[in-house]
């Protein structure tokens, strides 16, 4: 293998010493580690084809990889197959300022591209939390999200066309402008995490960079206050850019961590940040401020200037961080569940944090509903992952229960495909093996990820569903 | 809260279901014609199979303001959701054309065809949530959900869209909403030329201002200005234009979206063009000889739609040529309505590309029965 791959690649684009190889061993979920066969780092896209042609001739599956950020195990190696690292790929081939749109190679990390467009008055919306590090082509992959995707929408509202390889190595171009004849594929291989083609060429959608940014900070002491409140906000018509609540135990943490100034008694906090033109934003800002008084908030705060506005993020933001300050290990969890559903899931997540005896701290994406229970643990403890791994299948079982999804941002990856035998039944998996099938027959491309076997179903069924339906009894249905 | 206006209600799913898995056991398959309100029966190529009724399969299933979503049978009318929404200051955000009044959510979904609004909210696609669908073997299916982030397996929700039922029979959809505008003008300049009202769109591009709708017809470029009092206000001063009258305005929109223009009139074959905004006019049309007492409209060979990204065109073209054209410039040609509906009215797919389409419609529905040949030929 590594022989065919010498004749055309480079010396260093083929890795295959074990000590080199143990860098791509994992990705951000590190509990999970292997080590692939051999790691290849091609620079062109004609490298890619060629590279997909060896490895269709031969059998041998094909992991993707860009930064290695993502919290699923998607980039988890192959034991017997290659991880494709796009991250030398990484120009910036064109802007278009008229269009307002980016031409960039899937390496490219995701802040440089606004950083690179700034100066045009322009931005690329989608800000996951890893954004400094993250590529694009992940970002592609995943349909990655952020604390924007309220108003902003994820990866797949602001892509217009993907060129990629197939696992025949053949080059498709996908979208286009508006929108493009036959089938909308440009959102089929958006967050299908590597299992139908490599993205080697994106187009992305810029915008005009907001002229005016407020944030509002307010405090309540309940969580279910605080979930009221962004429900009134949304009713009211305020789709604002960011509308972020974090439980008790986020805002010690954070608030130790990095000084923000919130409230450490405070139930809840709510952060909501109103973007666009100055008009609309200075109304927008005295509506929100009343609404969170109606609701019963014991304190709210505006940014003053910019200083005080990156303060009220800076808690946020290093809250995963924070969190990993006070304990030894922790393990982010990534369910949606509908906002009505919040005070319920919060409460049950509390009830099950004391049965387990493993502290949960809380951020959640309220303007959305996405979730992120972070579950406090020991690795060293014996079985302490297991359990930790156990509350979070519960959990996310939950926000099935209420109407949810297993993952709003990380994907499934190797982390949930269990969940995805309850979040999906036998019909829909084998329609998306299906699906899959039709772009890759031998099925090589990140074979084991995302979507699981009817065997692997059985297995985790036999686990799990006999307590499924009537597991959460006490819980409204929503 | 105000209690939602009822809208009819019938749950026909096993009747559906029941139709495709017949239709699919058959020995020689029958091909399936689905119909939900009938409004586009003109679109894509000519509809062969046996009617399916989808538009029976009819109700409002959930709706929770605070939410954003709407989740509606597909047969449910379009005209009914928009009521519901419109009680509630809300409305979607792609501005889904109705054809008729019987325009169902299902048919909007699987034509994919946005409205004057679209390249400033998004399309249907990015308004899709969830869909229950049932595949060509009659096996009813869910993808995606009732919430906005929702990354657990393939995004085949959105697949639905435009597909124009080739893939899956649609039952149920759920869409996200958006509050509507608390303010909305409409400005008009004299244009003679679109290249003209091209100039205009593409100087306004760059800039964060509250557009929501930009065309160009009969000599004369209208904007459509949404948000708050003071954002438009702003707007319209610092752009300029005349203002029209709320009424105006809002009808001119409405017609264009609803293709009731007088330019619309008529059997002569109507021509999309989809292109990057900016791109120069470059299509000689021929302005069409019609009675002189007409409209002044009917005699318009081109209509800007999209701020220039959607051209709607009539008269003497060549369409292979405009499809070279459009092709060159990374854009498309649908043969919309009228004309020859036997030959290809998208335009053609890269062979590797078409090929992956065939693989994915026997992915879906292996016999070759729900609405074949619809999208193309040997679909």
């Amino acid at each position: 293998m590594a022989r065919r791959l010498r004749k055309f690649l480079p010396r260093d684009a083929v890795i295959a010493q074990p000590e080199a190889l143990r860098v791509y061993e994992c990705d951000g979920l590190s509990a999970y580690r292997q080590l692939p066969k051999l790691v290849i780092l091609p620079r062109t896209v004609a490298q890619v084809q060629q590279v997909m042609r060896v490895c269709n001739e031969l059998r041998v599956p094909v992991v993707s990889r860009g930064a290695g950020t993502g919290l699923s195990g998607g980039a988890l190696p192959h034991a017997d197959g290659i991880v494709l690292s796009l991250a030398n790929m990484n120009a910036l081939l064109q802007i278009d300022a008229v269009h307002r749109t980016a031409r960039v190679q899937p390496g490219i990390r995701n802040l440089a591209v606004s950083e690179a467009v700034k100066h045009l008055g322009l931005f690329y919306a989608p800000d996951p939390s890893s954004q400094i590090a993250c590529t694009i082509g992940g970002n592609v992959a995943e349909n990655a999200g952020g604390v924007h995707c309220l108003k902003y929408g994820l990866t797949v509202h602001n892509i217009l066309s993907l060129t990629i390889v197939t696992i025949d190595g053949e080059l498709l171009t996908l979208g286009g402008g508006l929108d493009a004849p036959g089938y909308d594929l440009l959102a089929l291989l958006i967050g299908s995490e590597g299992m139908l083609g490599v993205v080697v060429e994106v187009t992305l959608k810029l915008l005009p960079l907001p002229q005016s940014v407020q944030v509002l900070l307010a405090a309540f002491d309940t969580v279910e206050k605080a979930a009221d409140s962004v429900a009134a906000l949304i009713a009211d018509g305020i789709i604002a850019a960011g509308l972020e609540m974090m439980d008790n135990p986020a805002i010690r943490a954070a608030e130790d961590f990095t000084q923000a100034g919130y409230p450490r008694a405070a139930a809840a906090l709510l952060l909501c940040e109103l973007d666009g033109i100055p008009q609309q934003v200075a109304a927008e800002v005295a509506v929100a401020r009343r609404i969170f008084q109606q609701h019963g908030a014991v304190e709210i705060r505006v940014a003053r200037d910019e200083h005080e506005r990156a303060r009220f993020w800076s808690g946020r933001k290093n809250a995963f961080p924070a969190v990993g300050r006070i304990t030894p290990d922790y393990y982010c969890i990534d369910g949606t569940i509908p906002r009505k559903a919040v005070g319920a899931v919060l409460r049950q997540i509390a009830r099950w944090s004391d049965e387990y005896g493993l502290p949960v701290a809380n951020v959640f994406h309220a303007g959305d509903g996405n979730l992120h229970p972070l579950i406090l643990y020991d690795a060293n403890q014996p079985g302490a992952l297991q359990k930790t791994e156990q509350l979070g299948g519960e959990i996310l079982r939950l926000c099935l229960a209420v109407g949810g999804t297993i993952t709003g941002e990380h994907g499934v990856g190797v982390e949930k495909v269990g969940e995805m035998c309850v979040q999906f039944n036998d019909h829909e998996r084998a329609q998306m093996h299906a699906v899959r099938e039709a772009f890759d027959p031998k099925r090589l491309l990140n074979p084991g990820k995302a979507i699981p076997t009817l065997a692997r179903c059985a297995e985790y069924n036999a686990m799990h569903v006999h307590r499924g339906a009537t597991r959460f009894a006490e819980i409204e249905r929503l | 809260m105000s209690i939602p206006t009822p809208t009819p209600e019938a749950d026909c799913q096993q009747a559906l279901q029941q139709r495709v898995q017949t239709a699919y056991a058959q020995r020689q398959p029958q091909p399936l014609c689905i119909i939900g309100g009938d409004s586009k029966a003109f679109y894509g190529r000519e509809a062969v199979g046996e009617p399916l009724h989808a538009g029976a399969h009819c109700g409002v299933l959930d709706y929770d303001p605070s939410e954003l979503v709407i989740t509606a049978r597909a047969g449910t009318r379009m005209h009914a959701v928009q009521q519901l929404l419109a009680a509630e200051q809300q409305m979607l955000g792609f501005e889904p054309p109705r054809f008729s009044a019987t325009t169902t959510v299902g048919g909007a979904v699987a034509a994919g065809l946005s409205g004057p609004r679209r390249p400033y909210a998004g399309a249907v696609r990015d308004f899709v949530l969830g869909v229950k669908i049932i595949n060509g073997k009659g096996e009813v299916m869910r993808f995606g959900g009732q919430v906005m982030k929702n990354v657990a397996g393939f995004d085949i929700a959105r697949l639905m869209v435009g597909a124009m039922g080739t893939l899956g029979v649609l039952l149920e959809v759920s869409l996200r909403v958006m509050p509507q505008p608390q303010a909305e003008t409409t400005c008009r300049f004299a244009h003679r030329q679109p290249q003209q009202a091209i100039a205009l769109f593409n100087q306004l591009a760059a800039r964060p201002l509250p557009l929501s709708a930009a065309a160009w017809s009969d000599g004369t470029t209208r904007l459509r200005w949404s948000g708050n009092q003071a954002a438009v206000r702003n707007a319209v001063q610092s752009i300029g234009g005349e203002e029209e009258s709320d009424a105006a305005g809002r009808a001119f929109w409405r017609q264009l979206r609803d293709h009731d223009l007088p330019f619309f009139g008529g059997e002569q074959p109507l021509l999309r063009y989809a292109v990057r905004a900016g791109t120069e006019v470059e299509v000689e049309v021929e302005p069409r000889k019609t009675n002189a007492n007409a409209d002044t409209n009917a005699n318009a060979a081109q209509l800007l739609d999209w701020g220039g990204a959607q051209r709607w065109l009539r008269g003497a073209i060549n369409l292979d040529e405009l499809r070279k054209i459009a092709a060159a410039h990374g854009g498309h040609v649908t043969h919309f309505r009228h004309g020859d509906r036997q030959g290809e009215v998208f335009q053609s797919l890269s062979a590797p590309l078409h090929a992956l389409h065939r693989r994915l419609k026997r992915a879906f529905d292996p016999a070759g029965i729900l609405n074949p040949s619809r999208l193309y030929a040997d679909l």
